[in-house]
């Protein structure tokens, strides 16, 4: 050990080494971990060695999972399915409260847990991740306590199956399970096959908690075994990792009437204005660096500001994730450094120029760290521009005005976060308005509460709404739709949908409405289908349908048009002097299929409320509706639509749906038929994992507008922290 | 002390180096938390870390009740101002504090007491610590320091000009004072908790580095708010995009509010992570602080003996 003088000469912090022996007690009274199910650990067979990945060292033996494994947890989580769901909610807010309590106090071996199965930095496991996701369950166990107020008559969805990603497993976890458990829902999660250990030892805190045997259930295993999972008898998929597993899973899942979220990937852009702290906009960018931010930097303080960053990266401490003074410890899974290092290699050959810090602390010689960096002069061309990772490296672009910078963020195939560095408040939120992402931080980066939405848009994400989302929708008496008739594109063109959806790419205006706008508009047009009632009451019972139809269409149309003028944006205090606003969002062009066997009621349930939250929308209407079509647009074209906000098209609804699902600028698709064209809808969508919603073979007077109006938006989050 | 690297010779009044700038308040208390928390200091690095802290400390009276009797203790105290045992154990054969911090009409007793020890003595002037006298007569106070033997002189600023903006104003006064300190160091009170605002913070700071200040210095101590991380964060920030514009080297003095030796701790890893290691010596940093040293000598005890520490068996300043 040096002595006194000589680290007054040095001036180096020195080791700060973590005992991790709770941890390490854990896994030696655990190991060889079996998987958990039915309220305790199974005996582990097919064990595989569990490596830490900042050493490579084995940490314990764990179960290699087979499709038995699954189907056996499937069923404890079906046995125990009926009884949570049973227990008023308040009893199931108390076992979360309780949860909640125990985490608390195993906090210190969950964080060294987390810690060993990713190798994050121990500092970051205990600080930020464990009690963040503490913070989960006592949010939901509140929201459990009101669950009767705020979904009134609505039911869990049953078993949900929840697949874990490597990275901040345990955050994912919470985030997942305490809503799915509050909903009363029994789960069966599968982390992944590099990060089981939090997973089990939350499981085993349940039981050790007093929650129901088979209320939670672990499998451990292969990426494989996600499939597995997804195609088992579950009622929920929920994933987060990246986008083609994703993808994977949207396949699999299609036609099977499971519910499906998605959390995906994509880089968050930092926009950086001439008049941002630029200090400010260097930590937020260092905060956020494991995300490999897509940095879009004022070209008035490129300079100033690369210099800065350059030099603030050169203090990072990066190595032994168990010292107290590591920033970063493993930030990319071994499994994928390679394929990181080629993709920004790529990004070289291709004319960036990369720039690593000497780092003060020299990366420790064995296990796979990975070197932060900068990578300059990345122009949208290039493959590292709007790659889904890149390990803790950052990109960075120049642009010159506001809207060259708008457009650099959005163009992107992903839509999750974005960051905006302006000291000009009436820049900023302008700015962040036009950004197309779930979340958007104003001077600020990485906040997150409970409360707060984190949606993903584009093909960041699918649904992941709060509570609601592990929730089944409402029953609703059934109609049966006719039979699924396909017929070949060959014999039929393509070209009325795709003009269709040309004319509502370019009438954006009517989603940057305001919402009184929209609702006037609808107003109007409720006024007109109201003077023309007995009219088309008479049409529809000469085409053999019910003419009670007109009277409740034009009902709901005047609903639309209320909702759309009280909206359903929220104004959060998530922390102290942070102000968030979520904001409802439309999906921009939506595709909607509508039923056949109530052709204006249909039409009318779906079309009006899509509107109303400031979609555009291209409709496939029912054949017998052709009659009325000439006297909709007409009524439309009066009450003020905008051309191409709504395009009302007549065709082969089996066949044109498709062609809306495989359209990369449609980006919500709903389908009103048949079980079997839904399966096609949702599988012909995972190409841009277009959000889908299938409300197959009902009766449209039932249905809850409240639930249609839901699926008609997306959620937007916008983070303000203040303080003078 | 030494003085190894050049003065900073100031520039001319520029305000687009200022005049731009805003600063944002929540980043800059969350870097200001972040900061500090996962820079550990344990056993010998700590024990270490709290040495260096005293090498920087002004050790400073500055009171009403002050006498020569008191400021002669004080600077006792300066030269040896951890037990001799202690000391030894810790392998250290020699260790004063930076200076010694004192009103203008205790420079004389001062500098009589630490006479042959090479601690400067730093005088307060210009109006301490509200500096709202006519300009000739604080001048003035600088000229009767330095001719008392003062090395460093204090001074604070007009507030005033801050808080209206009035830049030029706020740059003659401290280019004058800069003149009357001749070859003693001059160091720029902010009194940042006047101030209020970090944005004020940082033009104040970019104004008085432009005027030629060697140092700036958060606070008189007299201030309702003193010395805080985020403001001396702001500080630390306008002294490098200073240096990076002129390449003149700027000292760093936290001064009032700081009591225990995790302050010390984090004063320092704060100089470290935004300025690096040169940020660490006296030339360069000084901690203001009177009852700190104590509070630093208990936990060096501890260190050292092993047992829990109690003040009274260690000598008062």
């Amino acid at each position: 050990m040096p002595s006194v003088t000589e680290i007054l000469e040095m001036m180096d912090y020195g080791a700060a080494p973590v005992s991790d022996r709770p941890a390490q007690d854990w896994l030696k009274a655990h190991s060889p971990l079996g998987h958990f199910i039915g309220g305790a650990f199974t005996e582990a067979a097919n064990g595989q060695a569990l490596p830490y990945p900042a050493t490579g060292k084995e940490l314990a033996q764990v179960a290699e999972g087979s499709a038995d494994d699954v189907t056996r947890a499937v069923a404890s989580a079906r046995a125990a399915a009926p009884g949570w769901a049973a227990l008023p909610p308040h009893e199931r807010a108390e076992h979360l409260t309780k949860l909640a309590a125990l985490l608390r106090k195993r906090q210190e071996v969950l964080a060294q847990l987390a810690t060993r199965e990713s190798g994050r930095a121990i500092h970051t496991t205990t600080a930020t991740d464990v009690p963040e996701a503490i913070a989960q369950f006592t949010h939901f166990a509140h929201r459990a306590e009101l669950l009767d107020e705020t979904f009134p008559g609505r039911a869990p969805h049953g078993i949900v199956g929840i697949i874990l990603p490597v990275q901040r497993a345990f955050v994912t976890l919470a985030a997942k399970v305490a809503p799915a458990l509050a909903a009363g829902n029994t789960l069966v999660l599968k982390p992944a096959a590099e990060a089981p250990l939090t997973a089990l030892a939350f499981a085993a805190i349940c039981a050790e908690a007093g929650l129901p045997a088979g209320v939670i259930n672990v499998v451990t295993g292969g990426a494989e075994l996600d499939q597995t999972l997804a195609e088992a008898e579950i009622e929920m998929l929920s994933f987060t990792g990246p986008t083609e597993a994703g993808r994977a899973l949207r396949i699999a899942t299609a036609g099977s009437g499971k519910a499906l979220a998605l959390a995906l990937g994509g880089r968050p852009p930092h926009l950086i204005f001439a008049d941002a702290d630029l200090d400010a906009a260097v930590e937020g960018v260092v905060t956020a660096l494991e995300s490999s931010p897509r940095l879009l930097v004022a070209e008035a303080v490129l300079e100033r500001f690369t210099q800065k960053l350059t030099r603030r990266l050169e203090t990072l401490r990066i190595g032994d994730p168990l010292d107290k003074g590591t920033d970063l410890g493993i930030t990319v899974p071994p499994s994928h450094l390679a394929e990181i290092r080629a993709r920004i290699a790529q990004g070289v050959e291709a004319g960036a120029e990369l720039v690593q810090p000497n780092l003060s602390v020299h990366l420790p010689k064995n296990g796979q760290f990975c070197r932060p960096g900068l990578l300059l002069h990345v122009f949208p061309a290039n493959p590292c521009f709007d790659a889904e990772t890149l390990g803790p490296t950052t990109t960075l672009t120049s642009f010159r005005t506001p809207a060259e910078a708008v457009e650099l963020a959005n163009n992107s195939r992903f839509g999750r976060a974005a960051a905006v560095w302006s000291e000009n408040i009436t820049l900023a939120t302008d700015i962040a308005a036009q950004i197309e992402t779930g979340t958007v931080w104003i001077n600020s980066s990485d906040l997150s509460a409970p409360g707060a939405p984190q949606e993903g848009l584009r093909e960041s994400g699918v649904s992941q709404a709060g509570l609601a989302a592990y929730l089944a929708p409402s029953t609703v008496p059934a109609l049966p739709e006719p039979p699924a008739v396909m017929i070949p594109e060959s014999v039929l063109g393509e070209s009325d949908v795709a003009k269709a959806v040309a004319q509502a790419e370019k009438a954006g205006g009517w989603s940057q409405k305001t919402g009184a706008d929209r609702a006037q508009v609808l107003r109007a047009f409720s006024a007109e289908l109201a003077v023309q009632q007995a009219r088309i009451a008479e049409r529809l019972q000469s085409l053999g349908h019910d003419p009670q139809e007109a009277a409740q269409a034009i009902r709901l149309a005047y609903r639309c048009a209320a909702h759309a003028e009280t909206g359903a944006d929220e104004a959060l205090r998530p922390a102290p002097k942070t102000l968030a606003l979520a904001q409802s969002l439309p999906w921009g062009v939506l595709g909607v299929a509508c039923p056949v066997t109530q052709p204006l009621l249909g039409f009318a349930a779906l079309v009006l409320p899509a509107l109303a939250m400031g979609n555009r929308v291209v409709a496939i209407s029912a054949p017998s509706l052709a009659q009325i079509l000439p006297d909709l647009a007409q009524m439309l074209t009066k009450a003020g639509v905008p051309g191409g906000v709504l395009s009302l098209v007549n065709g082969p609804r089996d066949t044109w749906v498709q062609t809306l699902a495989r359209h990369d600028g449609v980006a919500a698709l709903w389908y009103a038929g048949n079980a079997e064209g839904a399966a096609l809808a949702e599988r012909q969508s995972a190409g841009n994992l277009k959000a889908t919603w299938c409300p197959t073979e009902r009766d449209w007077s039932a249905q809850p507008l409240s639930e249609t109006l839901a699926q008609a938006r997306q959620s937007k989050t916008i983070w303000l922290p203040y303080g003078a | 002390m030494t003085h190894p690297q050049t003065r900073n010779p100031g520039t001319a009044l520029t305000p687009s180096w200022l005049e731009d700038v805003a600063v944002n308040t929540p980043a800059a208390e969350e870097r200001a938390i972040k900061l500090t928390a996962n820079r550990p200091l344990k056993g010998t690095w700590q024990a270490a870390w709290l040495v260096n802290a005293i090498r920087c400390m002004d050790l400073t009276t500055l009171a009403g009740d002050d006498t020569e009797a008191r400021v002669a203790r004080l600077c006792a105290k300066a030269r040896r101002p951890i037990a001799e045992p202690i000391l030894c154990a810790l392998g250290l054969d020699h260790l004063t504090t930076g200076a010694v911090c004192v009103y203008p009409t205790m420079v004389r007793s001062a500098v009589r007491a630490l006479d042959g020890s090479g601690i400067p003595v730093a005088s307060v002037a210009t109006g301490f610590p509200s500096g709202l006298m006519p300009l000739a007569l604080r001048l003035q106070e600088i000229n009767y320091a330095v001719a008392e033997g003062a090395a460093e002189i204090d001074i604070v600023i007009t507030r005033a000009h801050v808080l209206r903006g009035e830049w030029a104003a706020l740059y003659d006064e401290i280019a004058a004072m800069r003149d009357a300190c001749g070859d003693a160091h001059m160091k720029a009170i902010l009194a940042t908790g006047d101030l209020q605002t970090l944005t004020n913070v940082y033009k104040a700071s970019m104004v008085a580095m432009q005027a030629g200040a060697d140092f700036i210095k958060t606070s008189t101590g007299k201030e309702a708010v003193n010395a805080t991380l985020p403001v001396s964060l702001t500080m630390v920030r306008a002294l490098r995009d200073y240096g990076d514009r002129t390449g003149a080297r700027v000292g760093f003095k936290p001064a009032g509010g700081m009591k225990t030796a995790q302050d010390a701790l984090n004063w320092q890893i704060l100089m470290k992570e935004e300025l690096g290691n040169d940020w660490l010596q006296p030339d360069l940093f000084r901690l203001g602080a009177s009852s700190m040293l104590g509070n630093i000598e208990l936990a060096l005890s501890q260190h050292v003996t092993g047992r829990l520490a109690a003040s009274h068996r260690h000598a008062i300043a």
